[in-house]
């Protein structure tokens, strides 16, 4: 059954080794107790326990026993595999075995974090160890295929996480491909005025990264472009992009907007995306004055040529550079990369689901997403800071965790809310001198320089209310509330129920996951958190890797995070598909499936299971052969073969069957 | 564990991408649960032998549990279709062998979904306790000697 190395001898000969894991194993789990066990087992030679199996001398342990006790198979009994099973395959080939010699039980995840009783957490730890003792005399000795790298990298999200990313990565000398969807580059950061706590304008700093992007000449920029498709694995993506008409060929578009001008549309008829609906646009529009690629594009939905036919096509004649392309259609582009950087960010919440705030009801109510285009220089208004009837304000409540911190929306904290409620509460007023009320739960401004900002928008005299408001009301119930909206509110530190007039409310709606997080997620094969975030594979340690090799993580996508957060994120990003790139080379889990020619039957069973195609029939032979360079080791065909002449590498039906026998060997 | 209360044995099997992380997840969290349940990992719950159910039972389990990704979900595509093809067609089986359907569950548990490990395994070891002992092997219980291993199904 098993195939020993060239270095060991015919009798499986096992060391067994209990972690402590500090207190986390050994506080709950009589390591003592199963160490005694283990060595009573058919097989094992040694068995030991130790504080750390995962710290140098831990594996010096192990090689130390190879040596003195001649071990061929290895059993750590410590934390999840997927934690440190490489680091004791490692140990194990440094010590001279093969690395697949090696079976791990997982006593610390699986057992003292989740068992109350000690004496069954000692138990079922035994049962693991046995498990694992019962299945690795059976293992093989088995060779990792190496594969070549491709080394350029996909970076999925314009927004600031993305562009850090490819840019880090053009600088380093990678072919980088940047999709973006919309039209331009920039995502949220480009809408915000200022960027909390420095204040210093958004435009300023990010506006030269997007520029960057454009000229840099390692990046191929694809904006208003879309994923289609991936295939192939860690170090060999490939990507389908879909590239949607814009209806201007963007290699001629200078951006003079000329065209912009001759539309029949004389004055702008339609919402501004970009400014979320405050300012109207034409049917051919450049999205905002630094939108980069710095190319307009046409709105079928809107433009009268594609409504009715019947247009004179003014734009067209206006284009000097006769860049307008009313034939343009849905372009399919190829890529082969290595590495994928998701970075596709988050949605705002939308505030209309918390009907109480009276969001769309009452004009005077608004997002924070709008007021940050009010308060913006290159907005709607100009940076001058109205109301929709074109009043200044002269009182403002803004109420924060809107669709943040409530059970009835997201329990989440949204984290970046308090500091720009805080940041557009001295916005605003500095530029109206309007009081300001703050609605907030807790004020959470864990960050550096963040409570400093808070100590200062305190004694700049914006006043804080402790209470989650209750509702945005234009029922007035005295002179003073005359014409306005009032917040009601229980003031927690009074202890009483207070109504604030306001002219204006601002809702600082929180983060969520895109609307389309979920059809994003199964494109890259990745896992989310029931609120839509992308999973990361280790939450402390792995913070930007995915559970699939080789797709890494930035930004927002994988939960609410600022812009300094952000930024740091996207350049460890970066610097894990560089890692992995400049290796040149992955090692592939040898746990493909294979068939045993012998035994095979030639019914093609396994051929219909494979979703890879890796299975094809000899027909000479008359027997199914795996392409293991296709395989990717799910052995969904081992377990249709009906004559088990399908067997997948490390988890063969013998490997199993010992494992079950061993699970149930209680003692 | 020494009460008295009858302790049932219950194999998982768990692949390696959903359930197998949600139970690192439950154990990450501190999820308290039932002690009962030993889990077997599997690259794809599309893995399993309907066989290493049966082996299971057969070897003193009285439930197997079935871990794997959503619909939709698998890393491998359509590994859990092919799971849940194999599950209903060995249930029927079980079923006429007079083996009780709480005994071997089927669950889609996805990797972030670490208190449905939990809720899943404290569910179904009060349901497969109040069901008592399978009894398809004779191996002594509990605590005895060192049970004898039986041969396992593979020849």
């Amino acid at each position: 059954m098993a195939t020993l190395g060239p270095n060991q001898g015919d009798a499986v000969r096992i060391g067994v080794y209990i972690c402590h894991c500090g207190i986390n194993i050994a506080g709950k789990v009589d390591v003592a107790d199963v160490t005694q066990f283990a060595a009573s087992l058919p097989g094992v030679v040694v068995a030991r326990d130790y504080k750390f199996m995962c710290s140098d001398p831990g594996q010096e342990l192990i090689q130390q026993d190879i040596r003195e006790h001649g071990l061929n198979r290895i059993v750590v009994a410590s934390c999840s595999p997927l934690m440190h099973e490489a680091t004791f395959r490692r140990a194990a080939a440094e010590g001279g075995i093969n690395p697949f010699f090696f079976q791990m039980a997982n006593i610390r995840e699986h057992v003292s974090w989740v068992t109350a009783d000690k004496a069954a957490a000692t138990e079922k730890s035994r049962a693991l160890v046995a498990a694992a003792v019962s299945r690795v005399g059976g293992h093989e000795a088995l060779e990792r295929q190496r594969v070549a790298v491709k080394p350029d990298v996909l970076v999925v999200g314009g927004g600031i996480a993305g562009i850090h990313a490819a840019l880090t990565l053009a600088d380093s000398g990678k072919t980088v491909y940047l999709v973006e969807r919309e039209p331009t580059i920039g995502g949220h950061m480009a809408k915000f005025d200022k960027t909390f706590p420095t204040l210093d304008c958004a435009a300023c700093i990010l506006t030269p990264k997007m520029s960057l992007v454009r000229q840099h000449p390692n990046i191929t920029l694809w904006t208003y472009a879309e994923v289609a498709d991936v295939s192939g694995y860690v170090g060999n993506f490939s990507v389908t992009v879909r590239r949607k008409p814009r209806y201007v060929i963007e290699d001629r578009c200078v951006g003079c907007n000329a065209c912009v001008e001759a539309c029949v549309f004389k004055e702008g008829k339609f919402a501004d995306e970009f400014n979320y609906g405050l300012a109207k646009r034409k049917p051919v529009y450049m999205p905002f004055p630094q939108a980069t690629p710095s190319v307009v594009l046409i709105d079928p939905a809107t433009c009268l040529h594609f409504k009715t036919g019947k247009c004179k096509q003014a734009c067209k004649a206006a284009c000097e550079r006769d860049a307008i392309d009313f034939d343009q259609r849905d372009e399919l582009v190829e890529i082969e990369v290595g590495a994928i950087v998701v970075a596709t960010g988050f949605q705002p919440f939308d505030a209309e689901r918390v009907p109480e705030y009276g969001y769309g009801q009452y004009p005077g109510v608004y997002t924070s997403l709008e007021v940050e285009r009010l308060v913006n220089a290159s907005g709607p208004t100009g940076g001058e800071i109205t109301l929709r009837d074109g009043r200044v304000p002269k009182a403002v409540g803004i109420i924060h965790c809107v669709g943040s911190r409530d059970h009835a929306t997201n329990k989440y904290c949204s984290r970046v809310c308090c500091m720009y409620s805080l940041k557009l509460a001295h916005l605003v007023k500095e530029r109206t001198g309007a009081e300001i009320y703050n609605f907030y739960i807790d004020m959470r401004t864990p960050g550096k320089g963040y409570e400093e900002f808070y100590d200062k928008l305190l004694e700049e005299g914006v006043h804080f209310i402790r209470g989650r408001a209750a509702e945005v009301t234009d029922w007035t119930m005295t002179p003073d509330e005359e014409g306005k909206l009032v917040i009601r509110a229980e003031d927690t530190l009074i202890g009483a129920v207070r109504r604030i007039p306001v002219d204006m409310v601002v809702l600082s709606v929180g983060l969520e996951a895109q609307a389309d997080a979920g059809e994003v997620r199964r494109l890259f094969n990745i896992s989310c958190s029931h609120e839509g975030w992308f999973l990361e594979r280790h939450p402390k340690l792995a913070p930007v890797s995915t559970f699939t090799d080789g797709v890494f993580l930035a930004g927002a996508c994988q939960g609410p995070k600022d812009i300094p957060d952000t930024v740091a994120q996207a350049g460890a990003a970066a610097a894990e598909a560089m890692a992995l790139i400049d290796k040149g080379y992955v090692e592939l889990e040898p746990n493909t499936a294979f068939i045993d020619e012998e035994r095979c039957s030639g019914c093609k069973t396994c051929i219909a299971m494979c979703p890879y195609s890796a299975i094809s029939f000899i027909a000479d032979a008359r027997v199914a052969r795996v392409n293991e360079a296709l395989c990717k080791g799910c052995g969904t065909c081992v377990a249709a073969c009906p004559s088990a002449a399908a067997q997948q590498h490390l988890f063969t039906d013998d490997q199993i069957f010992d494992e079950i026998a061993g699970v149930l060997s209680y003692v | 564990m020494s009460d008295g209360t009858f302790q049932p044995r219950i194999v998982a099997f768990f692949c390696n991408w959903c359930t197998y992380t949600a139970a690192d997840l439950a154990g990450i969290s501190r999820m308290s649960y039932a002690a009962n349940v030993r889990v077997v990992r599997l690259m794809c719950s599309g893995r399993l032998d309907p066989q290493f159910v049966v082996a299971a039972l057969r070897q003193g389990a009285d439930g197997v549990l079935i871990g794997g990704c959503h619909p939709g979900d698998c890393h491998y595509q359509v590994g859990n279709h092919k799971a849940l093809r194999r599950f209903t067609l060995l249930k029927r089986l079980l079923g006429q062998l007079g083996i009780e359907d709480e005994r071997v569950r089927l669950e889609w548990i996805a990797a972030s979904e670490g208190d449905k490990v939990q809720r899943v395994i404290n569910e179904m070891v009060a349901q497969v306790r109040a069901l008592g002992p399978l009894g398809l092997t004779a191996i002594p219980r509990p605590h005895g000697e060192a049970a004898a291993v039986p041969p396992c199904c593979a020849e």
